[in-house]
């Protein structure tokens, strides 16, 4: 098993470690990184609870081989929070119960997270969109859309 | 959200503090900050992969099994196979009498559905066990497979579960659980009309976004501490105790955060073989279903097939209900006796009818076990019964919802199962929706009450 | 055994590591690092390039070049590709769309594979290194026999006249989820009836097809439902749909000429 040094920007943190050749950047995050919050639902590209950023586009972590993510900037949503203060979306997914189990919540959050960078004032379709590669189970979708579009409105209310 | 306080208003002081109110979950705030620990967030050095060699085949006679090239394969820790499990045939319910005991833990002479678990490889990677796992050696002498309801009642058919030694479970009450309430026979020779007609339903995986799965370690006091996703801890903690033969206070189950269930998780499928490796190496051991292992292995919603006749008068009431259900068990038990058994208690719906007579079977074929999903037993047999009541209403041209009151369960009605109706809300339920979905129903109709008989 | 990557600076360099056994080309990673996860053991090295060659998109009088490295985002972000818009958007959700190459959709199995679907209807050719040009119809019936040392750099193609072209993806799941099929078409008319006509169908063998029978039938003939009639009959011919988790065999025939009749007719 050769070993490989990996060398990004994760969150903001300067990180490098060595990893198996040929290993994904999903288990680079959760076994070398000690962040757990892009989770391995299918590893087949199909539920998007990896989904992390790579250089601010939206990317499948386990899809994404760790060598190639070298010199990138990587940002999960365990680095959304500004210490104690959540990320407009956080507070919107508490305040609209748009979490359950909570499995699909942090590929969730970046997906939205990639589109309000985009578009800050999404409509409805805008979101089904964005959210449409994360497989949420127990919600029924609705409060996460409802979720997405109250953090639009918070943000362009704060912008005001 | 709308309460709507109008109803029963007299059998309570109005001064709802937290009902009605929305109040956050406790553990959002690690959902959405994704800090929350499922089990699979954890690493330990030394943390083995666990990889299960399956059956390819529905039913085979094991013949012989080489494990010598696995074990020579660079990262391989150990092979574990039947013979290493210290008590291998189990069945979950056997912790509330309900036997025998049915499945094996590892394969022994037989495997009687595809996906069954055969040899477990242990490696220092993944893919060093999914490189060992293939060169296991199983030889196997294919059976002829029962794969149907229909095919698993044949008088002649294969018997797919030697410990049942017939198709179908078999209760104290005989062949199938029984209802009998009034007189079915009597019932249908009043009735104006009768319908009789079959639904089916197929398995349906719950398709939780988390995989199945535990990652076990050894600690310093000889305790094994299992992280683990299942939705029943204890039935777990006291079947791994049963299977392992070792005392419950060896075992340190650790769970409670679950990435969906929907009831998929209440098998005992993974803790127990993981424990073993984790004694058997000295070492972390983690098992984790893959996404095909989850949507083809973990147990499904069993599929049913359901036959419902009914007598009904031109005035609507319904005055006789046979049902005959069969519930696709799969290879093995796990839950289904139960789910059957409460099928037959759910028949006759939420409505009183005065002669029921149920006969619900627990199936044996060579499929996928299945075992709980949501309201197990349940669920399809309300699918039936409500499409089998449309039918009768358009039967005798009548309103849905009328025939729905007409024949709804009220306080004080005894049900066919013996237990008498309490707290029914049907009526309210029927006359709000009625209301709300612009579907206006007779106002004798909405003069009703589930409190008393009148009207 | 384990697993290796290798990248090189430039196709060439990536192509002659092709060569050697239990190898395979990585492109987007969302066949490959897909295949790895689920446990293939036929390769144990990947090999991708990062050659800007294979990132770039050339839009020009002479025609359209879309490097293999493309990816679907890329596509969609270009606005002299419109027309294939659709067809980039039906391939997954935002994140896969990031991922998910031009090149490798060539290589995508059914029920993937939709924007293969498109090219096909558009006539595209691919470039093989090594193997230089061929027309995309053949390159699905050849790609298993090329030789483990192809590989594709690039797809060219006419750009549609303006209106011509039609796509069509149906999945059960809205707004994304795995194809029943697929169907690409482009279709041009003079005074009231069909001259040329390209219509490709995914879904309905294991990779895209293009449907010549079909094409022959609507040729001549005004686009009504009479006229297209024999189309939708002729469809039908020499297809032979996968049975797999989105729909039976059975189910993709009955439909096929309800979904083609509807995108001819829209």
């Amino acid at each position: 098993m050769a070993k490989v040094p990996v060398q990004f920007t994760l969150n903001g943190s300067e990180r490098a470690e060595f990893v198996e050749s040929g290993s994904t950047l999903l288990a680079a995050l959760r076994d070398k990184m000690g962040d757990t919050s892009p989770k391995g639902g299918c590893l087949q590209g199909t539920c998007g609870a990896c989904t992390v950023m790579v250089d601010g586009e939206l990317r499948l972590s386990c899809l994404t081989l760790a060598e190639t993510c070298n010199d990138a900037q990587i940002r999960t949503t365990a680095g959304l929070a500004n210490g104690e203060v959540l990320h407009p979306l956080q507070r919107a997914f508490e305040d609209a119960f748009a979490a359950q189990c909570g499995f699909c919540t942090p590929g969730m959050i970046m997906a939205a997270a990639a589109l309000l960078e985009r578009n800050p004032n999404p409509d409805r379709a805008d979101v089904v969109e964005a959210i449409s590669g994360n497989v949420c189970r127990c919600t029924g979708y609705e409060p996460i859309i409802q979720a997405v579009l109250l953090a639009a409105r918070a943000n362009s209310t704060s912008a005001a | 959200m709308k309460l709507s306080k109008s109803y029963f208003a007299d059998e309570r002081t109005d001064d709802f503090v937290e009902i009605g109110q929305p109040r956050p979950r406790s553990d959002i705030r690690g959902h959405v900050t994704g800090r929350t620990a499922y089990f699979a967030d954890r690493t330990f050095p030394g943390l083995l992969h666990l990889k299960m060699v399956r059956s390819p085949h529905h039913h085979a006679r094991i013949r012989g099994i080489d494990t010598s090239e696995a074990e020579k394969h660079p990262g391989v820790a150990r092979i574990i196979t039947a013979k290493d499990v210290p008590q291998n045939l189990y069945t979950i319910l056997i912790l509330i009498q309900v036997g025998p005991e049915d499945e094996h833990v590892l394969a022994e002479d037989k495997v009687r559905w595809k996906g069954e678990a055969v040899v477990a490889v242990l490696a220092e990677t993944a893919r060093a066990a999914e490189e060992a796992a293939a060169k296991v050696k199983v030889d196997y002498e294919v059976l002829p497979a029962v794969l149907s309801i229909e095919e698993a009642l044949k008088p002649d058919a294969p018997i797919v579960n030697e410990h049942h030694g017939r198709n179908y479970y078999l209760y104290d009450s005989g062949e199938c659980r029984k209802v009998r309430f009034g007189d079915a026979e009597k019932g249908f020779a009043q009735a104006d009309h009768i319908l009789e007609e079959s639904y089916s339903s197929g398995p349906i995986e719950h398709a939780p976004l988390e995989t199945s799965g535990c990652i076990v370690t050894p600690e310093a006091n000889g305790r094994f501490t299992c992280y683990t996703n299942t939705q029943a801890m204890f039935f777990t903690l006291d079947n791994a105790s049963i299977i392992l033969q070792m005392p419950g206070h060896k075992l340190h189950m650790v769970g409670g955060t679950v990435g969906g269930g929907f009831g998929g998780k209440v098998d005992v499928t993974v803790e127990p073989v993981a424990i073993l490796a984790a004694k058997l190496t000295g070492r972390p051991v983690s098992f984790i279903y893959s996404r095909e292992e989850e949507m083809q292995v973990s147990s499904p919603r069993a599929a049913e097939k359901i036959v419902i006749k009914d007598g009904v008068m031109k005035d609507g009431r319904i005055v006789a209900r046979q049902v005959m259900a069969y519930i696709d068990a799969g290879a093995y038990s796990r839950h289904s006796p139960y789910g059957a058994q409460k099928s037959a208690a759910h028949f006759p719906g939420p409505y009183t009818i005065p002669n029921v007579a149920i006969d619900s079977y627990c199936v044996y074929t060579n499929r996928t076990p299945s075992s709980a999903m949501r309201g197990f037993g349940v669920t399809i047999g309300d699918f039936a019964l409500e499409v089998q009541t449309d039918k009768l209403a358009r039967l005798i041209g009548m309103d849905p919802l009328e025939f729905r009151f007409i024949n709804a369960y009220r306080d004080g009605d005894m049900k066919a199962h013996r237990q008498p109706t309490e707290g029914a809300a049907l009526i309210e339920c029927m006359q709000e929706a009625s209301v709300i979905a612009g579907w206006p129903v007779d106002e004798r109709f909405m003069k009703m009450s589930s409190q008393t008989r009148e009207g | 055994m384990g697993m290796s990557l290798q990248t090189f600076s430039t196709a060439s360099e990536a192509q002659a590591a092709l060569g050697a056994s239990g190898v395979r080309y990585m492109g987007g990673g969302t066949l490959v690092v897909r295949a790895v996860n689920e446990g293939d053991l036929s390769f144990s090295t990947i090999v991708r390039t990062t050659d800007p060659a294979l990132s770039a998109i050339e839009t020009s009088d002479a025609g359209v070049r879309v490097g293999a490295s493309v990816t679907m985002g890329m596509v969609l972000a270009h606005p002299g590709l419109s027309y294939l818009a659709p067809a980039a958007r039906a391939v997954g959700g935002p994140a896969v769309r990031n991922m998910a190459t031009v090149g490798g959709n060539l290589f995508a199995p059914a029920p993937y594979g939709d924007f293969t679907v498109a090219l096909l209807a558009l006539d595209a050719k691919v470039s093989v290194s090594g193997s230089g040009e061929m027309a995309l119809e053949a390159f699905l019936q050849e790609r298993d026999s090329l030789g483990a040392s192809a590989l594709v750099t690039s797809v060219t193609f006419a750009a549609p006249a303006t209106d011509s072209f039609r796509f069509l993806k149906v999945s059960r799941v809205h707004p994304k989820g795995a194809a029943v099929l697929t169907i690409a078409a482009d279709i041009r008319e003079e005074a009231g009836s069909v001259v040329q006509a390209r219509i490709a169908l995914g879904c309905m063998a294991d990779r895209a097809i293009r449907t010549h029978a079909a094409e022959a039938a609507l040729v001549g003939r005004p686009r009504t439902k009479e006229g297209i009639a024999p189309a939708l009959t002729a469809a039908l011919e020499g297809i032979d749909p996968p049975t797999d988790a989105i729909a039976s065999a059975w189910y993709r025939r009955e439909v096929l000429p309800v979904h083609l009749g509807r995108l001819l007719l829209g």
